[in-house]
């Protein structure tokens, strides 16, 4: 054991002394959460996305504004109400050498429809997916289904004989004791195959020389190793990007943004996301459960729930909690998503008195209290922004008791239908209204824990999802806003802004879904190699 | 002896299921990890249909039983947010927690012990009051406003160097040369696989990195042990075999080292090693600032998800680490120390 030791450590030596490799155009970043798996289908969240669709690719993404863009799909089009013909890119192949075929497409979004698939709820408008030939492939769908490309960008397209190979034909099964092949391993055709995978540790993956898209638009970047790094402790990310460890960072803390700008080596990119912040109260019972209000149900009466709306100070809100970083919202939708209009989106301004009256008027002149629970460590500021609210909302009398806790103790009361008055943000992947009407006001939407039940915008959802003709689509999606602004369903605060801290040898756009894309990834060339020692 | 070490093993066996039970009845209470475990578009049916394939639905001593019983295997069922085998986790994590623990260790005591001979020999000089005053410092400041402070100094601080480092007028460091001394801030660095153990003990790299977050973990280690050997010390030299040791002739060398110093470390083994203890399970602090992938980290990242599994798993493996280093110790104690086993034979009965 000791002389094996020895050897090992002399053979470090030695290795050490050897000259450098080629000099790598190297990007180094970092976040604070890693990808959950490297199984494609397992899991829909954020950072695991993001892994997924740098070494998958899908049929169709989206580019720097956010427009659908070719990806392995060359074109797609409606041949019947309830078809779509997708053509597929010829000359793809995977990290191992194998050609990427219809086959493939019909493997992928099988696989991502069965029970333990996460994105399976993304996809349960199709019926079934079918191969022509080789290079061409039709989606029936139970219904016609006018945005059926947006909702698949972030459906990666898997290795069939791969998948067949490691027998991970289906994504992992929580019964199951074992890992299963994909966790740690993936066969895609994207920009950058993985090279080694230590969750929560690091990941290392290089450049796929053979990715079609290099010398096109929907590349360009030169970058050959990415290693990814996460870093849970804010403190410690920003110190890592501050002392060059690290050449990119994905969320930083609002508060460190100065001392980032301030540094000469460093730069700081910010966008208007698709994710809005809003408030939500339950309108639907008939007696609060934590309020001093007995017998009835204050949220019940418009008047009061536009009151509230009045007291909100949003632009307070974003010179002081979020120090600039947030577009004040009129609906909770942001500016990029298909039904967003200017005139909906114009927030209300603050009027403290206007709301006393409307509070009176309802009857509840003297104020009541009332509960409001709040996320700590989902959005940005969350805590903070409520804490602020409480302010505001003592202003007109309403005395407010926050209960902050982590989101996974939060999201559960909205799903339960266990609050009185939440805060939530909502992001919309498909760019597309109906995404938030499905979930936040639909009555059986499951995420609307408001209580608010309005057949006529229950009968808009369902309609919008299945018209075709495209104006006549974005008429009902309008029709909808209106009616959802009128009754006052959620009080709207801001839309996110994120912004994204890189060194400037660092050339990478922002992007609006805070997923970065690698491929248009540029770092300034690394100096010649020399000897190390 | 025998009797005393099977008192002893029962005595483990009734702490452990106890601490099993706490940890599991305090995961019911961290909130609900399905809701962690699958995307905003799923269902109620889907997150109810989960909930029951995972058992969640169980009254509490069913599933309480269930988790002793696999537990018992070595089987504490499949991290939810990682879908990997928790034991394995543990396992591929273990290391990096016991390396960093090893190097503050040493630390600790190395300095600890010479620290605390030093000035319990030479209790007024200046250098001794200003060493008990700076390590004041050790106790006083909360571990991660150290880890921070050291990854400024020695991380940031060097890198953002535009003129060079200048004391009284004279250049003592270029830009460069600080660059190179400067250290790391966060990871293990280069480690080797010796087996399944991760190892960062053999490369440079991985000693560099091994730095930061060993004095920050060592330090209010080596302050209590400098305390506590100074007491000690100053304690020993009072007694009458120390003035006879003197009046006989010996040197002052002999006297210290040969005699004083030797009774004055049996407590602070006793000590070392409860610490030691300490320091493997709760290196949680040390480690998140530093995003060390040991244990700690583990754990963190685990009551966030609520990830169920790894909780209960790293509770019990904290207990068991508890209760077998204090097991060893008292066995260790009534072996050295014939008192201890006089004494027992003296009050039992007959």
């Amino acid at each position: 054991m000791n002389r094996w030791i020895l050897t090992t450590a002399l053979a470090l030596a030695l290795a050490a002394g050897a000259p450098a490799a080629l000099a790598k155009n190297k990007l180094v970043w970092s976040s604070q959460g890693d990808a959950l798996t490297a199984d494609p289908h397992a899991q829909n969240e954020g950072p695991t996305n993001t892994f997924n669709l740098t070494v998958h690719e899908p049929l169709v993404s989206r580019n720097r504004d956010m427009k659908l863009e070719p990806a392995l799909a060359l074109s797609w089009k409606t041949i019947n109400p309830t078809t779509w013909e997708f053509k597929l890119r010829q000359g793809v192949a995977f990290h191992d050498g194998t050609k990427f075929t219809a086959d493939d497409v019909v493997f992928s979004f099988q696989r991502a429809q069965l029970p333990t698939s996460d994105h399976r709820n993304s996809l349960d408008t199709i019926a079934e997916v079918k191969k022509v030939d080789d290079f061409t492939v039709h989606f029936v769908t139970k219904a016609p289904n006018p945005i059926l490309p947006n909702q698949i960008t972030q459906i990666s397209v898997m290795s069939k004989a791969w998948a067949e190979k490691h027998k991970v034909e289906k994504p992992q099964d929580y019964k199951n004791k074992e890992e299963t092949y994909a966790v740690r391993n993936a066969m895609g055709t994207g920009p950058f195959k993985i090279v080694r995978r230590d969750p929560g540790i690091e990941t290392i993956l290089e450049r796929n020389a053979a990715w079609w898209g290099w010398k096109t638009a929907q590349g360009g970047g030169n970058v050959d190793e990415l290693v990814y790094k996460p870093i849970k402790n804010n403190a410690t990310r920003m110190a890592a990007l501050l002392s060059g460890e690290i050449d990119f960072v994905l969320d930083p803390p609002v508060q460190d943004l100065d001392r980032v700008k301030r540094d000469p080596k460093l730069k700081v990119l910010e966008i208007a996301q698709d994710r809005s912040i809003f408030l939500g109260m339950d309108q639907g019972r008939a007696e609060l459960r934590n309020s001093d209000v007995k017998g009835k149900n204050p949220f019940a009466d418009k008047r009061v729930r536009q009151a509230f709306n009045l007291a909100l100070d949003r632009d307070t809100i974003k010179r002081v909690v979020m120090r600039g970083l947030s577009a004040p919202a009129g609906i909770i939708t942001a500016p990029a998503i298909n039904g967003h209009s200017k005139d909906l989106d114009t927030p209300p301004k603050a009027n403290v008195d206007a709301a006393k009256k409307l509070l009176a008027d309802a009857g509840y002149a003297k104020g009541f209290t009332v509960k409001l629970d709040c996320p700590n460590d989902r959005y940005n500021n969350d805590e903070q922004i409520c804490q602020a609210v409480v302010g505001m909302l003592g202003k007109i009398g309403v005395k407010v008791q926050l209960d902050a806790q982590s989101k996974t103790l939060h999201f559960p009361k909205i799903q339960k239908r266990e609050t009185d008055f939440y805060l939530l943000g909502w992001g919309v992947p498909t760019f597309d209204s109906h995404y938030v009407f499905n979930f936040l006001f639909q009555s059986k939407g499951s995420w609307n824990a408001t209580g608010y039940k309005n057949e006529k915008l229950d009968q808009l959802t369902t309609d919008m999802a299945g018209e075709i003709d495209l104006p006549k689509r974005n008429g009902l999606i309008a029709a909808a806003w209106k009616q959802a602004k009128d009754d006052v369903v959620y009080l709207p605060l801001h839309h996110q802004v994120i912004a994204w801290a890189m060194a400037k040898k660092v050339d990478m756009p922002i992007l609006m879904n805070d997923q970065p894309q690698f491929r248009y990834a540029k770092v300034a060339p690394a100096p010649a190699a020399k000897k190390t020692n | 002896m025998f009797a005393f070490v099977v008192n002893r093993m029962l005595q483990a066996i009734g702490v452990m299921l106890v601490v099993a039970l706490v940890a599991f009845v305090i995961s019911t209470y961290v909130g609900d990890p399905i809701n962690n475990m699958v995307g905003q578009e799923a269902t109620h049916e889907d997150r109810a249909q989960l909930r029951k394939d995972l058992g969640l639905d169980d009254p509490a001593p069913v599933q309480f039983g269930r988790f002793v019983a696999d537990a018992l295997q070595g089987n504490f069922g499949i991290s939810y947010q990682m879908k990997r085998p928790v034991s394995r986790l543990i396992v591929e994590r273990l290391p990096a927690t016991l390396e960093l623990v090893f190097v503050a260790a040493v630390i600790a005591l190395a300095l600890g012990v010479i620290g605390g001979v030093y000035t319990g020999l030479r209790r007024n000089a200046v250098s001794s009051r200003a060493i008990m005053t700076i390590s004041l410092v050790g106790v006083s400041l909360p571990t991660f406003v150290i880890g921070i402070l050291l990854i400024y100094l020695f991380a940031v601080l060097p890198k953002g160097c535009i003129h060079g480092f200048y004391l009284f007028g004279q250049l003592l460091f270029t830009c460069a040369e600080l660059a190179a001394i400067s250290l790391p801030s966060f990871g293990r660095g280069d480690t080797v696989d010796i087996g399944s153990w991760q190892s960062g003990l053999f490369t440079a790299d991985g000693w560099r990195h091994l730095i930061l977050p060993g004095i920050t973990l060592s330090l209010f280690n080596l302050t209590l042990i400098l305390r506590l050997v100074r007491s000690e010390m100053m304690e020993v030299l009072r007694t009458d075999y120390i003035k006879f040791a003197r009046a006989r002739g010996l040197t002052n060398r002999a006297v210290h080292f040969g005699h004083a110093l030797k009774n004055t470390l049996v407590p602070v083994i006793t000590i070392a090693g409860i610490q030691i203890g300490t320091l493997i399970a709760f290196s949680t602090i040390t480690e998140t600032v530093f995003q060390w992938p040991g244990m700690g980290l583990l754990f963190i990242q685990s009551v966030q998800f609520a990830d169920v599994p790894i909780m209960t798993a790293y509770l019990v493996v904290a207990a068991l680490i508890f209760v077998v280093i204090n097991f060893t110790v008292d066995v260790l104690y009534a072996a050295i120390d014939p008192r201890l086993r006089a004494d027992r034979a003296a009050t039992g009965r007959a």
